[in-house]
């Protein structure tokens, strides 16, 4: 879940570093600066072509700002004959979906409102019937909100039981991607906390749910939050856990490096895949370049929002496993059903700069090289 | 990001090849205004070192910060300009003058031991001693026949690098 300020790049702090396993496996073949073949000349040194090239390489394209494009659909309404037919269309949309929508949601608040204040406030005695209730009133609101962008979800694959010890991890392309999987079943979602009115219902009915709350920019928040999660995977009667691993919205095109903290609660994953089809909305929202307002609004004067979600296997960490690795073939598993390219970058290099440790590796593996092409004689 | 394509006439294509010496085809002139916009995500008309930072492939690269000096403020001409040395159709000559700026770093056009001995720095950072680097390159500049207090110009470049089979291209994508 991104924030909505773009743009400002703080320090990279170094609890980037754990999230990152051999990026070097991925990152193009000219990561190393030379081969090291006979003795050290004078042109080897001066050669700085291969770096050169890596640099202008990055320049020109690179697979991490591919992840943030939003692709809009190709237009077709540039003849003469489908102009007209698509003014009707932003007709139809604007001046009639648009306020039957609207409608549609202001009726769902209502009722929502109406039966969960009294229930928060009434019931606080009878623990488990509030949280039922609760659980059930925000499904309810989910469902409204779907409803009003036309949602046409279809869901795939056996929802898995409710167990104890059981984590859900999905690809992250907007916040609706939360509503789409609540209104299906009550799930405690860890979001980054927002400004606004996104803020005030965070802090009033998500609370309800059992939602954590994080802060991106804040370092000690990390192992709060860690602390959180275990509290709640342990939990009997919490809602399952549904984390978003990747850390940001990505285009549904690409997926990024997943966060390895879902992994290493020693719970069950299970992976959820979701793929939006763009022919009706982009429903990737690129918190660069609009608020989540605007999002909806949107979302809201689109034909519909039609998307696949389907349940995975449910998966173990393995006994040869390091929860990095085990991140990394969820995000595999995820990203084949979906259809997503992988990408090996951190989502949160969005918000700020590479740890020096990649550029020293490279710089350390021209050195070594260097020195021992300097002892063959 | 907007219609781009369409903000750049043919006329204006034409002017970027002709100011980069017809490097690059003019539907990759298109792509790399793209991408430029894209990069200049304030529309300030260029691109500043922040925004090329912010490209985590970029900023891990050890010669970034040579680079951005040469990068800092251009607009898309010269932008096209200083990637044209990478086309495929640049010369062995054109390849070697970019290297050769990327060294004489006050532009003076001579290359001092200590010029060298700055890119050096940024290739090994920390994994070798300062002494280290005194040492080998002072080697090296002695097997080819110059020494400490060389100036070494273009001609000396061309000589050292020509015969070395320069690899140095970038593929522009093109929609």
């Amino acid at each position: 879940m991104s924030s909505g300020k773009g743009g400002e790049l703080i320090p990279s702090s170094s609890e980037l570093d754990l999230d990152r396993p051999n990026i070097e496996d991925y990152l193009p073949s000219g990561s190393s600066i030379h081969e090291p073949l006979g003795k050290l000349r004078l042109c080897d040194l001066l050669d700085i072509s291969p770096t050169l090239t890596e640099a202008a390489g990055a320049i020109v394209d690179d697979s991490f700002t591919r992840c943030f494009k939003s692709n809009p659909p190709e237009p077709w309404n540039w003849n003469v004959y489908l102009f007209p037919l698509w003014c009707c269309g932003v007709v139809i949309r604007y001046l009639i979906l648009f306020p039957v929508r609207v409608i549609v949601l202001t009726v769902g608040w209502i009722i929502f409102l109406s039966c969960f204040i009294p229930v928060h406030l009434l019931l606080k005695g009878h623990d488990k019937l509030q949280k039922n209730m609760e659980r059930a009133l925000v499904e309810l609101i989910c469902s409204f909100f779907v409803a009003s962008w036309t949602g046409v979800i279809n869901y795939h694959g056996p929802r898995p039981s409710m167990r104890p010890k059981q984590v859900f991890v999905a690809n992250h392309t907007s916040m609706i991607d939360f509503i789409i999987l609540e209104q299906m079943s009550s799930f405690a979602v860890i979001m980054q906390k927002h400004p606004g009115w996104v803020g005030l219902l965070q802090s009033t009915i998500l609370e309800s749910v059992g939602c954590i709350w994080f802060n991106r920019t804040e370092a000690k928040d990390r192992e709060t939050v860690t602390k959180k999660l275990r509290e709640h995977s342990q939990g009997v009667d919490n809602n399952p856990l549904l984390i978003f691993p990747e850390g940001t919205c990505v285009n549904n095109q690409y997926s990024v490096m997943f966060k390895k903290g879902a992994f290493e609660l020693g719970c069950t994953i299970c992976p959820i895949a979701i793929k939006y089809n763009k022919i009706f909305v982009d429903a990737f929202w690129n918190s660069r370049k609009q608020s989540f307002t605007m999002h909806l609004l949107q979302l809201m004067t689109s034909w519909a929002v039609v998307c696949d979600v389907w349940y995975l296997e449910p998966q173990n960490l393995r006994p040869d496993e390091t929860p990095i690795e085990f991140a990394e073939r969820v995000r595999d598993i995820i990203s084949v059903r979906a259809g997503l390219k992988k990408v090996p970058w951190d989502g949160y290099l969005k918000y700020s700069r590479p740890s020096p440790k990649h550029r020293e590796q490279k710089q350390q593996s021209f050195a070594e090289s260097v020195l021992r092409r300097l002892e063959e004689n | 990001m907007g219609n781009t394509s369409s903000m750049l006439t043919q006329y204006d294509i034409e002017e970027v090849q002709q100011h980069c010496n017809n490097a690059f085809s003019q539907q990759e002139i298109v792509s790399l205004y793209e991408r430029f916009c894209q990069l200049d995500r304030n529309g300030g008309g260029f691109v500043s070192g922040e925004e090329f930072l912010s490209v985590p492939e970029f900023a891990v690269n050890p010669l970034s910060q040579r680079l951005l000096r040469m990068l800092d403020g251009l607009n898309f001409k010269e932008f096209v300009a200083f990637l044209s040395a990478f086309s495929p159709r640049a010369t062995v000559q054109q390849k070697i003058e970019f290297i050769f700026k990327v060294y004489d770093s006050d532009g003076n056009g001579k290359v001092t031991f200590n010029d060298m001995l700055d890119v050096l720095h940024d290739l090994t950072g920390q994994f070798i001693s300062e002494q280290q680097r005194e040492q080998v390159l002072t080697k090296v500049l002695e097997e080819a026949g110059y020494n400490k207090e060389s100036l070494l110009v273009m001609s000396d470049f061309v000589k050292i690098l020509g015969s070395s089979g320069l690899k140095m291209e970038v593929e522009v994508p093109v929609d």
